[in-house]
């Protein structure tokens, strides 16, 4: 454990949506070049647990902090300029329209004066394709071919450039892979790496521990909304993080009782239990 | 960086090519109308369908469905639809004649209250899908009815008739409804000045890029820190204020309004707006498309009263037309999605 303080932390963060609770005391934190792997299957409070740290939600109790400051979001738009960028499944962008304009959705380039500003198309691909050319995709030379054209991964780095470019310090990537061939993946993965070498704090989500273990230096797992596991890089098995998925359970334990279950009586699985 | 210089000597090669060319909607839409332009000026030259009168018959009509079409474009584009319209528009015009012609209020009285009528149905279209989730097509369905009824329920109780007679002042009726040269009415003027703005509000204002946005991905548009629901609700009063611009303009070039809701104008709207080459699912488009779109149009529906043809096949041809557009705006988009890996090859 580094004595800096972390980019982002969670203290002791409940979110509740009326009365049923989503997140319970969750505590997490991020330091500068680290990625954070956030394990958990479907259900386990992931979602929300990115839209309270992207400011689209606000923590119903419990702490958040930046460079160890107390802080709390108004909205994503103000997370965002606090430097947390989130890049979704499909990385937000938009298949219709052109490298250069998916890049600077929201945060468009302009020359001329109001109110006759108009979105500066050349400087726009000229930046874009710079950026995501430092990424390592040499690919995209065009900052006029749509996005819709690019791959999976392709559009995946476009995203996370571009969060990079626009000063991000925290970096949230929502099962960046999830929908991705290996290969494809693998290059997503690579780009975590240059992120994390560049210094930022990422927290990586996903359901897909061969990906988390590629990347990961820190491991939370989620399960019901809590936080059931935290431990650093090494301390526990490809086999282990995915019993700890399944719900804290060992699934060969599983395994084995229901078979041994079935061998008592004729061949029969055990009743559902509630 | 050599990588940036490389870049910038392959941008512009790549700018002209007829691969790219191809690829803007407003190509195809334009080469539609230069089809359809050239089929009636065979057929209607006899009939003067090139002469000034014949043109400004189909360019007055383009006009008084182009000023909505680009709006409800922009609607399309974001991923959303009006047929309000179809209801705004008389609504409109009865406000005005009533304000203006029933009680002898001032002109100004007249467009305050139709534009400002057509800003709340407007709004609270937009209110009603941005808070609701329902589809737009139910929402302003039920705007359309509810609008059409209060129309005609307010023209009775207040004036006991459903058409009202409008005396214009000299200098309104020139600005919003009279005949200028070559026969063509002002809104033809206004279409052109609202496509110019329109224009530049979508491809050179970085509000154009919020709007593709909206309709590419809303949720990754808000994300982005788009304000998603007041551009929709902004969207969705720009298009009714856009048909209250229509309806004035009617009204004044007519001197009388009546509460007939115009159900064709909604269907010419989509129309025009579709064979324009906006995507049905949203998120591309172009106002030039939208523009020859509308001319297209117009020019099958007035043009083929200058051909010896029945001016039933109109209705035909335009179905055709539609059905070719749309077919060819899906392979568009397969094409637009595919270009990059076709283009690295060459």
């Amino acid at each position: 454990m580094s004595d800096k303080t972390p980019v982002i932390e969670m203290r002791a963060v409940d979110k509740s949506f009326g009365p049923i609770d989503v997140l319970h005391e969750i505590s997490l934190k991020v330091h500068e070049g680290e990625v954070l792997c956030l394990l958990g299957d479907n259900g386990a409070g992931k979602s929300t647990l990115i839209k309270t740290l992207s400011g689209v939600h606000q923590p119903t109790r419990g702490q958040m902090l930046m460079d160890g400051k107390e802080v709390s979001f108004s909205g994503p738009r103000d997370a965002q300029g606090m430097g947390i960028a989130t890049v979704h499944q499909f990385g937000g962008t938009y298949p219709l329209m052109s490298v250069g304009r998916n890049f600077f959705v929201g945060a468009e380039p302009t020359k001329g004066f109001w109110p006759f500003k108009i979105f500066d198309r050349e400087k726009a691909n000229q930046i874009a394709v710079e950026a995501v050319q430092n990424f390592g995709i040499t690919r995209i030379t065009d900052g006029d071919r749509l996005v819709g054209g690019l791959s999976g991964g392709e559009r995946q780095s476009l995203a996370i450039a571009r969060a990079v470019h626009f000063g991000a310090r925290v970096l949230i990537l929502d099962e960046p892979t999830a929908a991705l061939g290996v290969k494809q993946a693998a290059h997503v993965l690579r780009i975590v790496n240059e992120a994390k070498r560049r210094g930022l704090a990422v927290i990586f989500i996903t359901h897909q521990v061969m990906h988390a273990m590629a990347v990961g230096d820190h491991f939370a797992v989620l399960i019901r909304g809590a936080i059931a596991a935290d431990f650093r890089r090494g301390a526990k098995s490809r086999e282990e993080i995915a019993d700890l998925m399944a719900g804290g359970e060992s699934m060969a334990d599983l395994e084995a009782s229901i078979e041994g279950f079935m061998e008592t009586h004729d061949g029969h699985p055990p009743a559902p239990q509630h | 960086m050599t990588d940036s210089s490389a870049s910038k000597s392959a941008s512009p090669a790549s700018g002209f090519s007829i691969g790219s060319l191809f690829r803007r909607p407003e190509v195809g839409a334009f080469m539609g109308m230069a089809l359809v332009f050239i089929f009636f000026a065979y057929f209607g030259y006899d009939r003067n369908f090139l002469s000034p009168f014949g043109t400004s018959s189909w360019v007055n009509a383009a006009s008084t469905v182009g000023i909505i079409a680009i709006p409800i474009g922009f609607l399309m584009i974001a991923g959303e639809l009006d047929i309000s319209i179809g209801a705004v528009v008389p609504a409109a015009k009865m406000t005005m004649a009533i304000t203006c012609g029933y009680y002898g209020m001032p002109f100004i009285a007249g467009l305050f209250f139709a534009f400002g009528l057509a800003a709340v149905i407007g709004w609270v279209n937009g209110m009603l899908v941005t808070r609701t989730n329902v589809p737009s097509l139910i929402v302003t369905l039920a705007t359309l009815f509810a609008v059409a009824g209060l129309t005609l329920f307010l023209s009775l109780f207040l004036t006991d008739t459903t058409s009202q007679a409008l005396v214009s002042p000299a200098w309104a009726k020139w600005m919003f409804g009279d005949y200028h040269v070559w026969g063509f009415q002002s809104s033809v003027f206004w279409w052109l000045g609202l496509a110019a703005v329109l224009y530049f509000v979508l491809h050179l204002s970085p509000w154009g890029n919020w709007i593709f946005a909206l309709g590419g991905d809303k949720e990754s548009a808000r994300n982005a820190g788009i304000p998603t629901d007041k551009l929709k609700i902004a969207l969705f009063m720009l298009a009714s204020m856009a048909a209250a611009l229509s309806g004035v303009c009617e009204t004044v070039l007519s001197n009388s309004a009546t509460t007939t809701t115009n159900f064709a104008l909604i269907f010419n709207c989509i129309i025009a707006v579709v064979v324009g080459g906006v995507l049905l699912t949203g998120g591309f488009g172009t106002v030039a498309g939208v523009f020859f779109g509308t001319a297209t149009l117009a020019i099958v529906q007035q043009g083929i009263g200058y051909t010896p043809f029945d001016r039933n096949l109109s209705s035909l041809i335009i179905g055709v037309m539609l059905l070719i557009a749309v077919l060819m705006n899906d392979t568009f988009r397969k094409m637009a999605t595919s270009m990059s890996t076709t283009k690295k090859g060459k």
